[in-house]
């Protein structure tokens, strides 16, 4: 325990800092080389404007996370955590978190999704299952991560505030890990809450205190909680601040670096390091919105993007877009972190995080999307919008006909759906899917009439 | 050729089972056309038969060429458009009016909402699979020995229609083959297949107001069994857009007018 934790502190404080460092220094050498000589890859006129500085600090921040959660397990309590679970319970307790839902969409921008998930397929788990789960589920089994090694989990923190899924894929893990699971069930929401279904919310979030303490072993005063509710709250409200910086004609970047850039606040929040980043990013959207620097070359229809991303085909969608001046300025996935974790109140620790929880997206109706829709296609101004239908996230996908036809009658929003898997290729027809894509860009080019 | 009928603009529809190109005269209409199966190697095949075409129309090589379908990258061609806005364009130039545009070719449906301005309004499509489409009326047709010519006679022998349950193409074969043991007759399974080939189209249909006129274009358009029980299926009149396989290469064509 005590090597462990000597270990672990010295990858988080010094080692990897410093191989960080090294990273950096080696590509800014590569990067001048490439400029005195003129040698390297030639890059053709991208359509996107100038890259994000702020990427590199990203991709240091989620390196640095995944390479201390090597040597977590042992050394700190180690939980593993849906991303919609009220983390900031968890947190005073000292607990490292890891989100098997980031870690699949790592897994799924290197498509290492139909690999890991054949591996739990040939145990009978069905292909109609979620690709995140079939995948961490697969990663566990193989041992294989993109991360190394993820650390082994001491509890497991399961909210259904996103699906059901999550509950019966935590039950496998808890099942092969043989640790305590831990569930907070969110009745889902028609129309507001009803006071019986925020006590039963919140009556389960204060037995989550006693739980946590136990299996970390360390007590938490009340008003380390605070604190944490207080950053977690802090890293919300950067992270709004962000995204609204889309409402900026033209946005200083895409829909598509929202997505990369949501990995902090997904699994990071309520940590100092997350609003350190947001606050650098914030910083650089803020200055490329005043000096007009855009995210996308020539931005000439907006666009709002619904459900999660096709991780697997990022590059590739923003580009075809790109190129014929489209750019997706908002999102409603993205938008999710920025919403309800606004309802946190640190006064009020329980009641507020129940609240916070209990109104996620995915765990109320479809009047509500539509509201959220509505309000976000008329305050980033957007003409259109892409519904990517995902077969691996039913309860995202459920109603979106509706939502479309709604979307074009009300407010003359012209949409798609593009039916597509988050993570797993093997369900995504690209030739088909692209064909789509253009399609509906062409229709955007009114037809004269012959 | 009189000069009313001089071609100003041609147009290539490379589809996955069938090559079709048109061309047109000042007024948009066609002066010219080819219709030839789709062979593999489509820039070799668009680059003769274009050839073909530039002559009969008299068209020489000022004259733009468009391009859609599914291989239309692999043609040289002045623009290239998707189906879907090439079959709205040509469907809109033929019948005059807003409306909604199924197409059922070889190995996709289409359905268009054509808007007012002959603008596409909406789109839907048949997604990874032959159902609901050309393809899987031919394999089934194929496996009972009935000549595509002859299908429209042998629904319309029909007494009664015969339940095909199965719109996958390869269920509904060994189904088929298990009707046709149990004795039922020919005819009431070819009109049966028509009818679930319908329902599945009438399906993605069913997704778009249908307010407007209902229009049919695609090969499969020639095929009345198929028009009737498209319908049917609709409980609408199905008119047929002139021309029916030529519709998306005359789109195409009128896209690169001058
Ligand atoms: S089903 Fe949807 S909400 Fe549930 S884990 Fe999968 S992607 Fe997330």
């Amino acid at each position: 325990m005590i090597t462990r934790r000597v270990q672990y502190e010295l990858i988080a404080r010094a080692a990897g800092p410093l191989l960080m460092t090294i990273n950096r220094w080696q590509g800014d050498l590569k990067r001048a080389v490439r400029r005195v000589t003129g040698r390297g890859p030639a890059r053709k006129a991208a359509p996107f404007g100038p890259p994000l500085e702020s990427t590199r600090k990203l991709k240091d921040l989620m390196t640095m996370h995944y390479l201390t959660g090597r040597y977590a397990d042992g050394a700190v309590p180690v939980a593993w955590v849906t991303s919609g679970f009220p983390v900031e319970i968890l947190r005073p307790s000292g607990f490292f978190t890891v989100y098997p839902e980031n870690h699949g969409a790592v897994c799924a921008v290197r498509r290492m999704v139909p690999e890991l998930s054949e591996a739990v397929e040939k145990q009978g788990y069905s292909r109609d299952l979620c690709a995140y789960a079939r995948c961490d589920l697969g990663s566990v089994v193989t041992g294989k991560t993109p991360a190394g090694r993820l650390p082994r989990p001491d509890l497991l923190a399961c909210c259904t505030n996103i699906c059901q899924t999550v509950l019966y894929w935590y039950r496998a893990l808890a099942e092969h890990f043989k640790v305590p699971l831990v569930l907070v069930d969110t009745p889902f929401v028609y129309g507001e809450a009803k006071p019986h279904h925020l006590q039963y919310v919140r009556d389960q979030l204060h037995e989550l205190r006693t739980v946590a303490e136990r299996v970390s072993g360390n007590h938490v005063a009340p008003e380390e909680l605070e604190e944490i509710l207080k950053v977690s709250l802090a890293g919300t409200r950067l992270w709004d601040a962000c995204l609204k910086t889309g409402r900026t004609k033209p946005s200083p970047w895409t829909g598509f670096d929202s997505f990369i850039h949501l990995a902090p606040i997904v699994s990071m929040r309520g940590t100092e390091e997350c609003n350190a980043y947001y606050r650098i990013l914030l910083d650089e959207l803020q200055d490329r919105a005043r000096r007009g620097v855009p995210g996308i070359a020539n931005e000439r229809v907006r666009l709002l993007w619904d459900n999660l991303p096709i991780w697997f085909n990022l590059r590739e969608l923003a580009t075809l877009l790109a190129e014929h001046g489209f750019n997706f300025v908002c999102t409603t996935y993205t938008n999710a972190w920025a919403e309800a974790g606004g309802l946190i109140d640190p006064a009020d620790p329980e009641g507020s995080a129940t609240r916070a929880y209990i109104h996620v997206i995915l765990n109320r109706d479809l009047p509500n999307k539509l509201r959220t829709m509505k309000r976000m296609c008329t305050e980033y101004d957007v003409q259109g919008a892409i519904l990517h239908s995902d077969r691996s996230c039913k309860p995202y996908s459920i109603g979106q006909i509706d939502l479309k036809d709604r979307l074009a009658q009300e407010l003359g929003i012209k949409a798609l759906i593009l039916e597509a898997c988050h993570a797993d290729q093997r369900a995504y027809a690209s030739e088909q899917g692209e064909m789509r894509i253009r399609a509906f860009m062409e229709s955007f080019d009114q037809a004269t009439p012959s | 050729m009189s000069d009313a009928a001089k071609a100003v603009a041609l147009g290539v529809d490379a589809g996955s089972t069938t090559w079709k190109a048109v061309a047109i005269d000042a007024t948009g209409a066609i002066v010219a056309s080819l219709v030839e199966p789709a062979e593999p190697r489509i820039g070799a095949q668009t680059e003769r038969a274009v050839a073909v075409l530039r002559t009969q129309a008299g068209a020489d090589a000022a004259v733009p060429l468009g391009a859609t379908g599914y291989g239309r990258k692999r043609v040289a061609a002045a623009r290239s458009l998707t189906e879907i806005t090439c079959h709205a364009r040509g469907a809109f130039a033929r019948m005059r009016r807003p409306g909604v545009l199924i197409d059922v070719g070889g190995q996709d449906t289409k359905v268009i909402r054509i808007g007012a301005a002959g603008d596409v309004a909406d789109f839907s499509m048949n997604d990874k699979c032959a159902a609901g489409t050309g393809r899987f009326l031919e394999v089934i047709l194929g496996r009972l020995h009935v000549p595509l010519g002859e299908v429209a006679a042998f629904a319309a022998r029909a007494e009664r229609s015969v339940l095909v349950s199965s719109t996958c193409t390869v269920f509904a074969e060994s189904e088929v083959v298990s009707l046709v043991a149990e004795g039922q007759p020919v005819e009431g399974i070819v009109k049966g297949l028509h009818a679930a080939l319908a329902s599945r189209v009438a399906a993605l249909a069913g997704t778009m107001p249908q307010d407007g006129g209902v229009f049919m274009s695609g090969g499969v358009a020639l095929n009345p069994a198929m028009v009737e029980a498209l319908a049917g299926a609709l409980g609408r009149r199905v008119e047929i857009v002139p021309d029916p396989q030529l519709v998306g290469a005359l789109g195409a064509a009128l896209a690169v007018r001058p």
